[in-house]
């Protein structure tokens, strides 16, 4: 069997009410929740990036994993928001952990999908038989320009997943991949923010992807949306995961505990692997769970997970999803939001 | 000058038609006319588009839809007034066959404006520059000007301004090329996102993609296809000041009025023989301004008149029985063409669910910028 090990994530304490950037732009705050059912979103503190995340969430899926941090092979980030443009993070986060220096390490990125297609890499690493377990974390400190829609979601945070074969709690019953060149949301290089194709980014981008791997990860697994507990899908708002859900034939409380996205917003790479985090939470032994990320320029990779009795015996081991979200919330205001977030212009 | 028909339309459907190119949906539509035309070739090509350049990076339209179309080497040149440019190229295609110069031509519009361009800014090329872009202001809020204008004047409401939506939206949900097709409600028109006060999102048409086409004849032509046909019994077109502040009344959209009084004078009759017409509803006062300027109503009671109903389906005169530019979608230089689909099929009893009962006679209103130029057509089903 081979599956997922250890699990774990990290959410930032520091939030932003989707009123107080309403209001920063003045739009009204109550049809910006209702058109993207968002009402706040995590904010990395000034000494936290996607190394600092993926440490953290690393870190609690070893608590889980119980294993030796040595017997980790591989190590794989997937991220929009690595802090170096030439330097890996895994390095760091390997450094950290005690995993270095026989360790095979990759940085990735794939706008959203970055973390799933870690995922897919450790999940291949271990089924060759490559290495004895295999670690994959999706981690951002999203950007989005502002004043953008894209402002209101893009977040931080992060999870991580140790595949292996030996105490597995989610086994890999099923994965797929689906890709194409569609050009929907990019940063150039040497961009401060990323850009997007507005309305482009729905139908022909997120719907087609997420669809296009749902519909065709059931057919290949042959099975129905009713086999499944639960599902997760991407998150780049409220809406588009409820639709998305609903149009595979999914029932919202099939999608309800995955569906994080209105308090944590958009956290990119780690967007539908902390969903799925959130998921394994709660799920209980025998629960089948869909996960399907989705990547702009674009692509998404879909996972077909069956929760283990052992689950029961590693999730208390560390913080829940759940927890993280509702742990003293510090709320920043719009001047120490941009203050944060280094949008404002500093002398050096 | 000879008489011109109508024996073939064809439209592409409204929309973000994100999978489809330029000369795709145009070829699409123009095939489509062809077809319905039974045509075996064409002698003469007219194209409107208005600001392909700048939506798309493509100019030399004309020369590339006959390219495409497959119909190279016929003379074929692109025609430009601004969102009228659909019109403009009925207009010209209408003169080609009236002189004798051609016995079949395609006119057709086309416009792609969902591949990424600054929309807004596109569109505001057709407002004066200098004096109107410059200062910031966008078609918006020309039009937002022109209603409060309007309901400072004549006292008309921010109901009867959404009743046009919400009748157009009703129109749009029977129509299968319709870029929209929910009906909507007079309440969610009034609070939907403000975008000029008073006008709403709602108020306003959107940005789309589409081609439309239509095959124009002789009447040598015409009675050798044995189909129905429709005949253009008047053409009129007009300018007015192109910014708005030139004008002596904003509330007036003389264009509109001079157009629609030269395409009377050609056809040799009054509005009251129109049994419905298509016109440029590209915010919900333009259409409440253009049933005033045509003369279906009295100036300044266009807000009751529609109100009351009388131009729905079932009213005194249908108005944009297509879903107009509200539902129907809004590619600027299609939308004067996809206008005489409209106005050809309901006259053929080919417009299904929407179909108006006893009509005869048709127009479409077609105009461009803040009403700086507009184009009326009258059609009659031939005999």
């Amino acid at each position: 069997m081979i599956g997922i090990v250890g699990y774990g994530s990290y959410l930032p304490r520091f939030r932003i009410r989707a009123d107080d950037i309403a209001r920063q732009w003045g739009r009204d705050p109550e049809t910006v929740k209702r058109g993207l059912l968002l009402k706040e979103k995590t904010v990395p503190g000034p000494d936290e990036d996607t190394i600092t995340i993926s440490v953290e969430a690393a870190r609690n899926a070893l608590k889980r994993a119980d294993i030796e941090p040595g017997e980790i092979g591989s190590l794989y980030i997937g991220s929009e928001s690595h802090p170096y443009a030439v330097k890996p993070s895994g390095t760091v986060v390997a450094e950290v952990l005690g995993i270095t220096p026989e360790v095979h390490i990759a940085d990735y990125e794939f706008a959203c999908k970055a973390g799933t297609e870690a995922m897919f890499v450790a999940y291949s690493q271990v089924k060759a038989e490559l290495v004895k377990y295999a670690m994959a974390i999706g981690a951002d400190t999203s950007q989005g320009a502002p004043g953008d829609a894209l402002e209101f979601s893009a977040s931080a945070g992060g999870s991580a997943f140790i595949f292996g074969r030996e105490k597995v709690i989610a086994e890999v019953i099923d994965t797929y991949s689906y890709a194409t060149d569609t050009a929907d949301f990019w940063r150039r290089e040497g961009a401060f923010y990323p850009l997007h194709g507005g309305r482009f980014t729905g139908a022909p981008a997120y719907f087609k992807h997420i669809l296009g791997a749902g519909r065709a990860i059931l057919k290949k697994s042959n099975l129905k949306p009713e086999d499944f507990k639960y599902a997760v899908f991407h998150m780049p708002n409220g809406k588009f995961p409820l639709s998305a859900g609903k149009r595979l034939g999914f029932k919202r409380e099939q999608l309800e505990p995955g569906w994080i996205v209105p308090t944590m917003g958009n956290t990119y790479s780690g967007s539908s692997p902390t969903g799925f985090s959130a998921t394994l939470d709660i799920a209980k032994p025998g629960d089948l769970i869909l996960l399907v990320s989705f990547g702009s320029g674009a692509g998404s990779d879909a996972f077909i997970f069956k929760v283990t009795e052992r689950i029961e015996q590693v999730r208390d081991r560390a913080q829940k999803v759940q927890e993280m979200l509702s742990r003293e919330p510090i709320y920043l205001d719009y001047g120490q939001y941009a203050k944060f977030r280094g949008k404002i212009i500093m002398n050096e | 000058m000879r008489d011109v028909y109508i024996i073939g339309v064809g439209m592409t459907k409204f929309g973000e038609l994100w999978g489809k190119s330029l000369r795709q949906i145009f070829v699409e539509a123009a095939l489509s006319a062809i077809d319905d035309a039974g045509v075996d070739h064409i002698e003469s090509m007219y194209v409107g588009a208005m600001t392909t350049g700048l939506f798309v990076g493509q100019e030399h339209i004309g020369a590339l839809m006959a390219d495409y179309l497959g119909s190279a080497p016929v003379p074929a040149v692109r025609v430009e007034s601004a969102c009228c440019s659909g019109g403009m190229a009925l207009r010209m295609g209408f003169f080609e066959v009236a002189s004798g110069n051609s016995n079949i031509v395609l006119v057709g519009g086309v416009e792609k404006m969902t591949d990424g361009a600054d929309v807004t800014a596109a569109l505001a090329t057709a407002a004066d520059q200098e004096y109107e872009v410059y200062h910031g202001v966008t078609f918006p809020g020309l039009y937002a000007l022109i209603a409060r204008a309007h309901i400072a004047r004549f006292g008309t409401t921010r109901k009867q301004l959404a009743a046009v939506s919400v009748k157009n939206h009703h129109n749009g949900s029977l129509n299968p090329n319709a870029q929209f097709q929910n009906e909507v409600t007079l309440d969610q028109v009034i609070n939907a996102t403000l975008v000029a006060d008073p006008l709403t999102i709602l108020d306003s048409s959107p940005v789309s993609d589409g081609a439309a086409c239509a095959i124009l004849v002789s009447e040598e032509v015409m009675k050798k296809a044995k189909r129905p046909a429709v005949k253009i019994i008047g053409s009129g077109a007009a300018t007015d000041y192109l910014a708005l502040h030139q004008r002596d009344d904003i509330t007036v959209l003389n264009a509109v009025k001079r157009s629609a009084e030269r395409a009377y004078k050609m056809a040799g009759i009054g509005p009251e023989k129109i049994d419905f017409a298509e016109v440029h509803d590209c915010f919900s006062i333009a259409e409440l301004c253009i049933v005033e300027e045509l003369g279906f109503v009295e100036k300044g009671k266009g807000g009751p008149f529609i109100e009351a109903g009388n131009t729905a389906l079932d009213g005194k005169i249908p108005v944009n029985s297509s879903g107009g530019l509200k539902a129907k979608g809004h590619p600027v230089g299609a939308t004067g063409i996809a206008q005489v689909f409209e106005v050809v099929e309901q006259l053929r009893g080919n417009a299904d669910k929407r179909q108006l009962k006893d009509v005869h006679i048709g127009l479409t209103q077609n105009m461009g910028g803040s009403g700086a130029s507009s184009v009326v057509h009258i059609f009659k089903l031939a005999e």
